[in-house]
């Protein structure tokens, strides 16, 4: 009897354990991604590129960070003010511990800025910073060598590093903090942030693990993902099939040609939002003559059918565009859309004397822009019917870049996304005259050269009223229009998917890194 | 046989010889690793750091000897993509593909050997005839497209209506086609079990298998039919020599005249052709395993090309070409057992 009388005992006080425990368990979800590449390294400041931010979201906290509407969120900063023209003072979120259980404090804001600024990838983007002072523990001073007017749009870009974890030395008596491009540091396998998730494992190419982080500061979010496993998929068939047969929740970069599929599936849901990179072509005028010509220019604009592509070729999976700069941007101009007209165009190449026409080479990648083959394939079409006659050769993305460089083609397809999220960073890198030595125009393809639209941007870049720059920006946008510096396509949308139940609506963005620490399962 | 096995070893030595120069000579057109390890914004000056670093400035001559001195060493120099030496990535990569391989490889055995040699003795039946059919149409269907019908099939499921579903018999043949599709998709799944070094097996649990079942028989695909066709052809010719008409005449039974005297001389070319082809497989699994996600060699080598990770990509094709002397070998070795009267050195007896 007693044997039995302990039992039940032990039954029910398991049983009311386990019920006590319930709610606490029933809010833990595990989130499986599906996304089309992992990180490439673990040390943000050994490359930049999607994949890391991605990342650096889980992991870290960036000082601010961007909203849907390109505003700016306190994260680790909660208050920041314009001491004078160069200085900016940030008030540090206290109370905030690293995984390591170090707390943070503003030597480490000033130890990470100093590490960007020896990044490679991130050296030129944080050349107008001149240093960074920790005034006491929680404020932080930003200086600038100029009148800089995008330091907070800089500020997404920081996410304060543990600086006591990476600092010291190795078994094998390397130093914790060196940067090594696809080398064997400390911090690209060894990670220590203030971010809602810790890394647990991870295969390179083959899955990451992520757990939340118990004393993470952000107690307000409602996100109640308590495990993460990222699974890169690159195939764009397998990674939608992953999705719909179950084995992930969540998956990016949806194809073109299964949005309809993923929408009209069930139990899944799917997330379109507008891009920021712009896709266009640049004309050779070193190579082809009549490029110089701004008609000609002008012809090629308008031969070209935005909308029609946008619409048909794209499926409606892009916005057209007449300008760099997509919508938020600080130098939008509305009045900017595309004009399709052949007639004109027609006309155009007429009145500069090339009612011939002429022959083109046109280079493209064919994997890295969604359809950038059959984009340059149509467009190579439209140019046909004023004369220009385009011969097409497209190829990977790895040996894409490296024919790109040597500018030996007279029509070349880029995609440009802006680091800095401004308007001013596509002109210093596709229509800015050359300049070696400063690197302006490092990706002008086509060396135009409009010094009037240079010095334009360039003045609106110390310009630190802020109304004043975005006039400035949406003026150099509309003399760019007018002498086609660029031929723009459109912006790239982005396309998410989740499994009902997970809602990812409200943490995706334009930015492309989704917020997964204030994600809700609610399945 | 030790003299054939040191001939053999020359060989592969040669092979891995000719190859790394050959991956040498290709490497500027791979593309160039360091554009896929920088950002966009980062300058020329930087890269071009970078480049010397790697010492990917030197001329050809400089880089392969010193490759090759390194080599020699069994250092295969350093992955770009995955931040560890090249033959510790393969190393890690290739018990997911040798099981993918043995899983495809069981189910080629277990199917072609029972259907080849039913088609060869009843070569007019009806199944015999359905066999061969549909032996033609897998040949044709390339192993992309039957894997991504395998996943809609048995892992997103499909849901057919073609018949009333009022009636009685079309919900039911309805339901008959109809599938729900819970098979896993993608990957190795998470239930691995450790057993020594990097190899972690899918072999011995029920999820591990579940993972296991699309991909290895979509890498069946290919070589199925081609088995199934050629022990048929072979048995039939088998069927028509002496020596079987004679044990029949003798009286022996019928399926000892098939099953011991017939199929043994039937699986001498079978091996040979098995031996090349599962060479053959392991290439076959860059598509497989790019589709299942199959974090194996195959994966592994599309990632490295797609970065131009040029160590790796060197080192994946010196380890194939091992793989394939090495089976070679192999086979000729079981070539010699099963048949006495072939002489593995080639000298007159």
């Amino acid at each position: 009897m007693t044997l039995k009388k302990t039992l039940l005992a032990a039954v029910i006080g398991a049983t009311v354990a386990a019920t006590a425990m319930l709610p606490m368990t029933a809010n833990a979800e595990t989130l499986r991604i599906g996304y089309s590449a992992d990180p490439e390294t673990l040390d943000l400041h050994e490359q930049l590129s999607g994949g890391v931010l991605r990342f650096s979201h889980l992991a870290f906290d960036p000082l601010v960070r961007w909203t849907k509407n390109f505003q700016f969120e306190p994260r680790l900063a909660t208050e920041w003010e314009q001491v004078d023209d160069t200085t900016m003072r940030m008030t540090l979120r206290e109370g905030v511990t690293f995984h390591s259980g170090n707390p943070f404090t503003a030597k480490d804001v000033v130890w990470t800025i100093e590490r960007l600024k020896e990044s490679p990838d991130y050296r030129a983007i944080f050349d107008p910073v001149a240093s960074a002072e920790a005034v006491d523990d929680y404020t932080v001073e930003i200086t600038t060598s100029e009148p800089y007017p995008l330091l907070l749009n800089l500020a997404t870009y920081i996410f304060p590093m543990d600086s006591e974890f990476y600092t010291g030395e190795t078994e094998d008596g390397n130093d914790k903090a060196e940067i090594i491009k696809a080398g064997n540091s400390f911090a690209s396998r060894n990670v220590s942030g203030t971010g809602p998730f810790i890394v647990t494992d991870r295969r390179q190419g083959v899955r990451v693990d992520f757990k939340r982080f118990e004393d993470y500061w952000d107690t307000e979010s409602e996100g109640n993902v308590s495990e993460i496993i990222l699974t890169p998929i690159a195939e764009n068939a397998s990674r939608v099939a992953a999705l719909l047969s179950g084995g992930v929740d969540f998956i990016d970069a949806v194809p073109p040609n299964d949005l309809d599929r993923v929408r009209d599936a069930d139990g899944v849901e799917l997330v379109e939002v507008p891009g920021t990179r712009i896709i266009g072509f640049q004309l050779n005028e070193e190579r082809v003559e009549a490029f110089q010509d701004a008609r000609v220019r002008q012809a090629v604009d308008l031969a070209i059918n935005q909308e029609g592509i946008a619409d048909r070729l794209m499926r409606g999976f892009a916005t057209p565009a007449g300008q760099f700069s997509p919508e938020g941007y600080s130098g939008h101009n509305p009045d900017l859309v595309p004009r399709y007209d052949l007639e004109r165009a027609q006309a155009l190449m007429a009145e500069a004397g090339y009612e011939e026409g002429f022959s083109v080479d046109m280079i493209a990648p064919n994997n890295r822009y969604v359809n950038d083959a059959q984009l340059a394939q149509a467009v190579a079409n439209m140019l046909a019917r004023i004369n220009i006659n385009v011969n097409l050769r497209t190829m990977p993305l790895a040996q894409y870049w490296p024919e790109y460089d040597t500018r030996q083609s007279d029509i070349a397809m880029i995609g440009w996304h802006a680091d800095t999220e401004d308007t001013a960073n596509f002109f210093q890198y596709l229509s800015f005259c050359i300049d070696e030595e400063s690197g302006a125009g490092q990706y002008n393809y086509g060396s135009y050269c409009n010094e009037e639209i240079d010095a334009l941007v360039t003045a609106a870049d110390s310009e630190t009223d802020l109304e004043k720059r975005n006039e400035m920006l949406r003026e150099a946008e509309a003399m760019l229009y007018e002498d086609v510096g660029f031929v723009m396509l459109h912006w790239q949308n982005l396309a998410y998917a989740a499994a009902e139940g997970v809602d990812v609506e409200p943490v995706v963005s334009a930015l492309d890194f989704p917020y997964l620490g204030d994600l809700v399962i609610n399945r | 046989m030790i003299a054939f096995l040191i001939k053999r070893l020359m060989h592969a030595i040669l092979v891995m010889f000719v190859i790394s120069v050959l991956a040498f000579a290709i490497q500027d057109n791979l593309g160039d690793p360091v554009q896929q390890m920088v950002g966009q914004s980062v300058p020329e000056s930087e890269r071009e750091a970078i480049r010397e670093r790697l010492g990917l400035n030197d001329p050809f001559l400089v880089q392969y000897v010193r490759f090759a001195k390194n080599a020699v060493q069994g250092d295969f120099g350093y992955s770009y993509f995955y931040r560890e030496p090249a033959l510790e990535v393969i190393a890690r990569h290739l018990p997911a593909t040798l099981e993918l391989v043995f899983a495809a490889t069981l189910i080629i055995v277990l199917l072609s050997v029972p259907i080849g040699v039913y088609s060869a003795i009843k070569p007019r039946s009806p199944i015999s005839r359905f066999f061969m059919g549909a032996s033609i149409i897998g040949i044709s269907i390339p192993v992309f497209l039957t894997a991504i019908v395998l996943i809609q099939i048995f892992s997103i499921g499909i849901t057919v209506s073609l018949f009333p579903e009022g009636t009685a018999w079309g919900a039911w043949l309805n339901g008959l086609l109809s599938t729900e599709g819970n098979m896993p998709s993608f990957g190795r799944g998470y239930d691995l079990v450790h057993v020594v070094g990097h190899w972690d097996t899918n072999l011995v649990t029920w999820n591990g298998l579940q993972h296991l079942v699309l991909p290895a028989v979509s890498l069946a695909s290919i070589m199925l039919p081609l088995f199934i066709r050629l022990i048929r052809a072979e048995m039939m010719e088998v069927l028509q020599s002496e020596y079987v008409k004679y044990a029949r005449a003798k009286g022996i039974s019928m399926r000892r005249v098939y099953f011991v005297h017939a199929l043994k001389n039937t699986m001498l070319p079978v091996i040979t052709v098995g031996g090349v082809q599962i060479g053959t497989m392991v290439a076959y699994t860059i598509l497989t395993e790019t589709v299942f996600q199959w974090p194996g060699m195959g994966l592994m080598f599309l990632d490295a090309i797609n970065h131009a990770d040029i160590p790796l990509i060197v080192t994946y094709l010196m380890i194939v070409g091992v793989i394939f002397v090495v089976t070679n070998t192999i086979v000729d070795l079981i070539y010699g057992f099963v048949n006495p009267t072939v002489k593995l050195t080639g000298k007159p007896a």
